[in-house]
């Protein structure tokens, strides 16, 4: 009877054993084969670029938005696909300030702090000392050569991470270079990827578009040495530059992807200010208006088209109206035919097609001498052309871009690699926004979410956007499957009062 | 006539007890072994949970028994569109039970039980894909339930008790998707509280027309149980105006434990018995889990429970004078409706399938042992009802989910 019973017992011993305590699910994603890396290798992923591609946000490169780059969050997906580590030239911390050899040179990032008005803005952040020092190497066995601020022909530059070549040189490339004199395409070239993505061109533009068309349209000089930082690069110098990158990257049969160069206009930076920011009442626009200077300039502007100096088109874009209502504002223009000889200066009001750069909102409607109520500025002292980027100026940028483009298109086409339109994508989040889980991504400044407090690089929502762009293309070049990301799980700004 | 009169209000009755959501049916051993059926069967002093009606029909003058169950459960979460994938580490449940009975005549008996019918113990890795729902829920609740059971008529016994239930919760998630303080660590609530009370009450009535069958049906009420004593810890928190300040809070809550309506039959034959139990737990008042913190802020988060049923099925044979084996299975459907799938009770209809064995020591203590393999389908869901802080619009989580359970309870049976 005994032996009857623990027969009992064992089967009921033996039935917990065969039950396992893990649930299994029939095709999980974490085994290999379930994503494809189609023709594509990406058992080593190279990034190489300028401050897009390093993680750059809300003014400053930080920890925590470096560790969401668009190249950080697409080797995470890669991973499934054969991807291996992915390393970075991560600084120390969230202050994003940096130091050369314990001196700041470089401010802390951008926070959304609540001011005393009870309206929030962009404020740096002071809740946290910098502790990055580029005097402290960290190029060692690297996947992202990020450079902020590099241009496309920086990248080829020797000497661009040699400390001694301050301010010329960069430093956030003093941190990694290998060498003093190493450039930034040859270290790249030396990790020997097997895949690369390349976006590179961005500051050829736009740092003459942020400076308010400042600088020069270089178009015609193929001597970059003689460029100023503000000039626009000439597109033969640029085509030269960049073509010489993706031999040196393809050299060992890597593949890759060629990102283009979106317009000025799809960032906040350019669309945040508008061209009428000036509020006035009627009673206040009778009073700048009744002022003689404006009444001798109108009138000094139908002489001259009576003359036939200037086109009669030309006197009433010049002649200055300010009424009740939001008005644009007085400006100086350098492109307006000059009538000095007349007395009458170049100015003119701001138009429609006209972009205010987002630092111009510090200024507009301010006293440029503050112990005079009516030296306005924007009304009765005009704004500068750095606070203007003009039709004219932005024609000379679309021409250069274009031709970028142009020629990162027919480089990839002819190296098989994938091309990014990321000027498209971009152009879609500022024109209607993206859809995705739980909202819509816009270019709208601090609440869109795609776009960081600089008003100019991407949050890491915008990045991990960036991120599905690139891994759409890849997937379709190269038959691979990567998957994308939920971009609802990257952050978008960071509020923060700690700001003193 | 009168036995008629008594099957066709069983009959009428349409609408009954209890099953899946954070109802975890392990409330005796005797009767886990048999698919916890149990309204209709008068095994031991376990019947005080099942049917109080059934307490005095039970031989022995004094009936106690004891137990208490390893629950073993966990869950995997994956999202092949965005490759994100997920385990619980939940910690082992521990639910527990113990009921006393003592025959004051032969019509007349009083007890008392002590069990845990609800509880969740769910783990997620901190920070997972779905920590804006939960990272960690662990959910107790005591009932303490004393007892009358009157033989009414020959065939018809009634019972009935209140049931003081002692509820405890700590629960912890992050604020949102992507909410973060400075330095990228992720907003964060917890919110814990214990020995909240709550009241209700339970009848049944047990009919037995022969020496073969029994019919059992048994109500336990509805308990609220409304937390309003307890702490809410915000932590990684930006320091900003724009979102709550870091530090302790008050909370309120009110989290629903259903009522559950059971009728059952068994049918005993020599050494075999058979039951039958259909259950029905009415888990639609569980529409929402709203918190209002005291800082001002609150979260609202829709549930939609839907009342559902249970069909068990158990098995009982007395292989000799020291041990009778038991098997059984039911099919629990779950109170979950498709989009209100939350990470935090991610339970799909589930089939159970249950095994066990009592050895009789002697003539007064008995070895209850059980086993309990729940077995889930994988199963694609999402909860659609989440609003980031700041946000106008839902988002959705979810992806393909598998759970699976194994319980292994063990318990003692003493009768005087």
């Amino acid at each position: 009877m005994k032996k009857f019973n623990l027969k009992y017992i064992a089967l009921f011993v033996a039935a917990i054993a065969v039950v396992s305590c893990d649930p299994e699910l029939e095709n999980p994603i974490d085994e290999a084969g379930v994503y494809s890396s189609g023709t594509a290798d990406f058992s080593k992923y190279v990034a190489v670029g300028n401050s897009l591609t390093s993680g750059y946000a809300d003014g400053a490169l930080y920890l925590d938005a470096q560790e969401k780059s668009f190249p950080a969050i697409m080797a995470g997906q890669m991973a499934f696909a054969g991807g291996g580590e992915f390393n970075q030239p991560l600084v120390n911390d969230n202050a994003g300030g940096l130091l050369a050899g314990g001196v700041q040179i470089l401010p802390n990032r951008f926070v959304l702090a609540v001011g005393a008005d009870g309206n929030p803005g962009p404020a740096v952040y002071t809740g946290q000392m910098p502790t990055t020092d580029i005097t402290n190497n960290v190029g060692e066995n690297l996947n992202n050569f990020g450079v902020p601020g590099a241009k496309s022909f920086h990248l080829g530059a020797p000497g661009y991470g040699n400390i001694a070549n301050l301010p010329a040189a960069n430093p956030y490339f003093i941190r990694f270079a290998s060498d003093p004199n190493a450039t930034v395409i040859a270290d790249a070239a030396a990790a020997n990827g097997t895949f690369f993505t390349l976006w590179i061109g961005n500051n050829d533009i736009l740092s003459f578009a942020t400076s308010g068309g400042v600088g020069v349209d270089q178009t015609g000089n193929l001597n970059p040495a003689t460029y100023g930082s503000n000039d626009i690069t000439d597109p033969n110098v640029f085509a030269g530059a960049v073509s010489g990158y993706v031999t040196a990257l393809t050299a060992n049969g890597a593949k890759g992807a060629l990102v283009n160069i979106p317009d000025v206009t799809s960032i906040p930076f350019f669309t945040t200010v508008p061209s009428n920011a000036i509020p006035l009442d009627a009673a206040t626009a009778g009073l700048v208006m009744s002022n003689p200077q404006i009444a001798g300039y109108n009138a000094g502007l139908q002489q001259a088209a009576g003359a036939g100096f200037i086109t009669s088109t030309e006197a009433a874009q010049r002649t200055i109206n300010f009424t009740a209502g939001q008005n644009f504002m007085l400006m100086e223009d350098e492109d307006l035919t000059d009538l000095s000889a007349l007395g009458l200066p170049n100015l003119r009001q701001t138009n429609s097609s006209d972009l205010i750069t987002f630092t111009s909102a510090a200024v507009i409607g301010t006293q440029a001498d503050p112990s005079n109520p009516l030296s306005i500025i924007g009304v009765a002292v005009p704004l500068g052309d750095e606070n203007v980027l003009t039709a004219n100026e932005q024609a000379a940028i679309t021409a250069a871009q274009t031709a970028y483009n142009t020629t990162l298109e027919n480089l990839a086409a002819a190296n098989d690699l994938a091309f990014v339109d990321a000027r498209t994508a971009l152009a879609q989040v500022a024109s209607t926004g993206v859809g995705f889980n739980g909202g819509t991504l816009t270019s709208t400044y601090a609440s869109g979410g795609g776009f960081s407090l600089d008003g100019v690089h991407p949050t890491p929502r915008g990045y991990a956007f960036t991120a599905n762009v690139i891994i759409d293309a890849i997937n379709e070049q190269y038959g691979s499957t990567l998957p994308r990301v939920d971009i609802g799980a990257y952050r978008s700004i960071q509020t923060s009062n700690d700001v003193n | 006539m009168n036995k008629l009169k008594v099957l066709a209000v069983f009959i009428l009755i349409s609408a009954f007890a209890y099953a899946g959501g954070y109802r975890v049916s392990t409330q005796s051993n005797r009767q886990l072994a048999m698919g916890h059926t149990g309204v209709a069967v008068v095994n031991s002093a376990d019947i005080l949970f099942f049917n109080p009606a059934g307490l005095v029909h039970l031989e022995s003058t004094f009936s106690a028994s004891a137990g208490g169950f390893g629950v073993f459960s966990n869950v995997a979460f994956q999202n092949s569109e965005f490759g994100t994938s997920s385990q619980t580490d939940s910690p082992m449940g521990t639910p527990v039970y113990a009921y006393a009975s003592y025959k004051i005549t032969d019509k007349f008996a009083v007890g008392l039980g002590i069990y845990t019918p609800f509880g969740s113990n769910v783990t997620w890795p901190t920070d997972w894909a779905g920590s804006h729902l939960v990272n960690e829920i662990e959910l107790s609740a005591i009932f303490i339930q004393p007892t009358l059971s009157y033989q009414l008529f020959d065939s018809v016994s009634i019972g009935a008790g209140p049931i003081i239930a002692i509820g405890g919760v700590q629960f912890n998630r992050n604020a949102g998707r992507s909410l973060t303080n400075e330095q990228g660590d992720r907003s964060n609530v917890a919110v814990e509280d214990s020995g909240v009370l709550g009241y209700g009450w339970t009848a049944g009535l047990m009919f037995t027309p022969n020496d073969r069958f029994t019919f059992g049906f048994n109500y336990r009420s509805l308990i609220n149980i409304e937390s309003t004593e307890g702490t809410a810890t915000f932590s990684n928190f930006p320091n900003s105006p724009l979102t709550p300040a870091n530090g302790e809070t008050s909370f309120t809550a009110t989290l629903p434990l259903p009522a559950e309506l059971t009728v059952g039959v068994s049918y005993k034959w020599d050494k075999l018995l058979l039951a039958f139990d259909y259950n029905r737990a009415l888990w639609s008042e569980y529409e929402s889990l709203d918190l209002t913190f005291g800082n001002g802020s609150t979260s609202i988060n829709p549930r939609n429970y839907k009342d559902a049923s249970t069909y068990r099925l158990g098995a009982q044979y007395e292989a000799n004078d020291k041990l009778t084996v038991r098997a059984g299975y039911y099919f629990d459907e779950s109170p979950v409706q498709s989009g209100f799938f939350a990470p935090e009770t991610p339970r799909n209809d589930s089939n159970g399938y249950t095994f066990g064995f009592s050895y009789n020591i002697n003539e007064k203590f008995a070895i209850d042992a059980s086993l309990l393999y729940l077995q889930f389908k994988e199963i694609n869901e999402s909860y659609d009802f989440f609003t980031d802080p700041g946000a106008t619009q839902p988002s959705s989580f979810g992806g393909t989910f598998k759970s699976q359970a194994l319980i292994p309870g063990i318990g003692i049976t003493y009768n005087m």
